[in-house]
This record gives structure tokens, sequence and C-alpha cells, in this order.
């Protein structure tokens, strides 16, 4: 009986952590990153990647409040917008997160500011505020 | 602090070229006139000689069709000067960066072994981020040994300051202290050298031309008042104030990049087949104790 009990439990285990492990996978590989929280505000989910940023590209209205959550899946990078006023660490196993409001329209380059390896130079990607 | 970018009259006057005889030949980069500019070194003058950003294992052909043999060029070059420097500094990105750490330790070899051919063999290297970011300097000081250290030579301290080993691109707080209690025990009226890689100052931080905390060595260094710093990371000759305290920036001896926040994107400069190397090249300063004076010259990588 308590045989079964043990079997019984560890079978419940193991399907518990497989469905966080398919929730977290499918959560990583977001294509579309936005999500919306109770607050309203936009949350928009950017991995870095040894030699990328995945999406690349934001877009984001003129004046409508963002947080951007930055996750790393291998090394350390960096995240930097001069002109918006973008500068952040992206540590693996951390999220770290900027809340932004664009004030002006255009397209603003982000690279990557921690030297990480022979694609660091071509690591960037681009914000784009729109009205 | 007050920073900014120097003019060519203030860049002269501070060079101590204005009414030398050779103002606007030196600062013109000639080899006619470097080469009068290096005769009119007097005897009991000394002058360095600094080389930067070799990226040794760089390739590729458009922006440098030569990059195998530039390096062995500009040590044939700095060898056939009339007058010798009294010691050459290696500033920075002697190897381009690869993730294979022992491919980097193989490029080091072949570095090491090409400038084993320079005449004079009182040298002092730095390593850049090429060198160092990836394994936080370990492979460097297999080779070349301290990341940062002090030497002293004619009166002038040298500080040689690391802001590469860190991927960050910081000093850090250790060597920051380090550096609190290396100039705690100078004059204030004491020549200083300092060579680093990176600049200590916010040249275009969206670039990656900067130093997270170079501001704090700047202020722990502004009390002194002769102070200059040289450093690399750029790939081209650029001056600029912070303060009283110099900065000039170093061509590369493998590609040149475009002045900063001139283009949308940094990227090499393509090799101009009319003008090989243009953009190329190694300097020579003078300097004298408690002058403010160091008169460059801008030396090309194949003489004309």
């Amino acid at each position: 009986m308590k045989r079964r009990k043990l079997i019984v439990t560890g079978i419940a285990f193991v399907v518990i952590m497989g469905a966080s492990a398919v929730f977290l996978s499918s959560e990583r590989g977001r294509v579309n990153a936005a999500t919306t929280p109770a607050n309203g505000e936009q949350v928009i989910h950017i991995t870095a990647k040894k030699f990328a940023y995945s999406p690349s590209q934001i877009v984001l209205k003129k004046g409508e409040p963002v947080v951007l959550e930055l996750t790393s899946q291998d090394r350390e990078h960096g995240f930097r917008q001069e002109e918006l006023g973008i500068r952040v660490d992206v540590k693996p196993g951390e999220t770290a997160r900027v809340r932004l409001v664009p004030q002006q329209t255009g397209s603003f380059e982000f690279a990557c500011d921690v030297f990480c390896g022979t694609g660091h130079e071509e690591m960037a990607g681009e914000i784009v505020v729109v009205d | 602090m007050k920073t900014r970018r120097i003019n060519r009259r203030e860049f002269l006057e501070l060079a101590g070229l204005v009414g030398a005889g050779i103002a606007g030949v030196v600062f013109a980069s000639g080899l006619s006139h470097a080469e009068a500019a290096e005769r009119s070194i007097r005897a009991n003058d000394f002058f360095f000689l600094q080389m930067s950003d070799t990226h040794w294992g760089f390739s590729g052909p458009a922006v440098n069709p030569d990059a195998a043999m530039t390096l062995e060029k500009a040590v044939a070059s700095v060898n056939s000067l009339e007058q010798q420097p009294d010691f050459i500094v290696f500033t920075g990105d002697l190897t381009h960066t690869t993730d294979d750490s022992q491919e980097r330790r193989t490029r080091l070899t072949q570095f090491r072994d090409i400038v084993s051919k320079l005449k004079v063999k009182d040298i002092h290297f730095l390593a850049g981020e090429h060198d160092a970011s990836l394994d936080h300097g370990e492979a460097f000081q297999e080779f070349f040994g301290a990341l940062h250290y002090t030497f002293d030579h004619k009166g002038i301290h040298f500080i040689v300051l690391d802001n590469v080993s860190d991927p960050t691109g910081s000093l850090g707080d250790a060597q920051l202290q380090w550096l609190r209690t290396d100039l705690a025990r100078l004059d204030r009226m004491q020549t200083i050298v300092v060579f680093t890689h990176r600049p200590l100052f916010d040249l275009s931080p969206q670039w990656d031309w900067a130093t997270r905390d170079g501001a704090e060595a700047l202020k722990v260094l502004t009390p002194f008042d002769y102070v200059t710093v040289f450093y690399g990371h750029i790939h081209q000759e650029h001056h600029h104030l912070t303060g009283h305290i110099p900065h000039h920036a170093a061509k590369s001896l493998m590609f040149p990049l475009p002045a900063p926040g001139s283009v949308p994107k940094k990227a090499p400069i393509p090799w101009d087949p009319t003008k090989p190397y243009n953009g190329l090249g190694f300097r020579t300063a003078q300097v004298k104790a408690g002058k403010k004076e160091y008169p460059l010259t801008e030396w090309p990588v194949v003489k004309g």
C-alpha cells in the first residue's frame, strides 16, 4: 500500500515537472514577445543569446508606457540605447526590467555593450517608435 | 567634469608644437615631415613609440587584404627609424578575438613572435577586449604578465590600466583602489602618463567607446597637474581634453574605424586600393618631465 502511494506520488511529480518545463520552454520560444499585465502596461520579452536579440526589432507607440523584460540564454550580455537612456546588464538566470515611455518617434539602435565573443560587434537591434 | 574635443590649434599648443618649427608638419603625418620631426628630437629628450590594435588573426579582405603582413611591415618600419625609441607600448587588441581559447593562444604566440623582431626590447603590453574579455585576461597573462602595473622611466611615472579583462569594460573597485594607493605616494607635480585600451571618458558609449567607471579614475588623477592619457580601441587618431588631462587615441595596425557618431553603424572602413594602409599607423611621443608638451609624430605602416 505504502509502495503504491509512493509510485503515485512519483508519477504526479514527474507530470507536474514536465508541464512546468513545457510552459517555460514555450515562454522562451515566443516570437511575439509582448504581454499585457494587470496594470495595463505592455511588457516586451527580449532574449539575448550569442550574438543576437530576439526579437531584434521592437515597435513601440509614442507616449505609451512599456516594460522591457530581458533575459539571457547563455552568458552575460548588455543592452544599451543611449538616446532613450537605456543601459542594463542581462545575466543568465536573472530578468532585467526597464520601464520606458518613448517620447519621440524614430528608429533607435540598441546594442550589446558587454564583450561576448566573435559576433559581439554585430549583436544589435532597433527600437522603432511610431505615432 | 568638463570634457571636450580639442581643435587643431589647441592640439598643437598642447603638444608644444606651435612655434617649434615643426607645427603642422607633424600633425599632417607626412613621412618626409615626420622624418624632419624625428631629426628635430634633441639628443637629451626621450620618446616612446605607441603601436595599437594590431588585431593579429583578423581576416577580411575588403577591409585589409594584407592582414597577414601588415604587422610585419609595421615592425620593419619601426626598425628602420633613424632614432629608436626608449621603449614601445602596445595599447591593446594585440589579437583579434576568437571563442576558441587554444586559437587565442596560437594568435598570441604568433603576435609575440612577430614583435620579437623589433630592435627595441623594452616593450610594454596592454590587453584589449579582444585579447582578454572572454577569459578575464588568463591567456594574455600567460604571455605578457600583469594586466595593470606601473613603471618609471627617466622621471616619468607610467601607469597601465586594465579596462578590458572585465567584459563590462570596467576598471573595478579593486583596481581603482590600487590606483589610489599608487598615486597617494606621489608628489602632485609628478609627471604621469597613463596607458589604457579603452578611452577613460565617454567618447561614444553607444559604440562601446567608454569605460564604465573611467570617471572615477580621472577623478583621482585630476589633482595631478601633469597627466596625459594614451589609449587605443577606436582605431584612429583622436585628441580630447577632460579638464586639464589630454587623451590621445592611436591608429590601428589592422583596420580604421569611422569618427565617433559619424555613421549610423560602427564598421571598419573598407580598404582603399588607391591608398593602401590608409588610416593605419603608429606614433612616437616625446616626453619631458614637468611639461605638458608631448610632440606626437604619426607614422604610416609603410614608408612611401
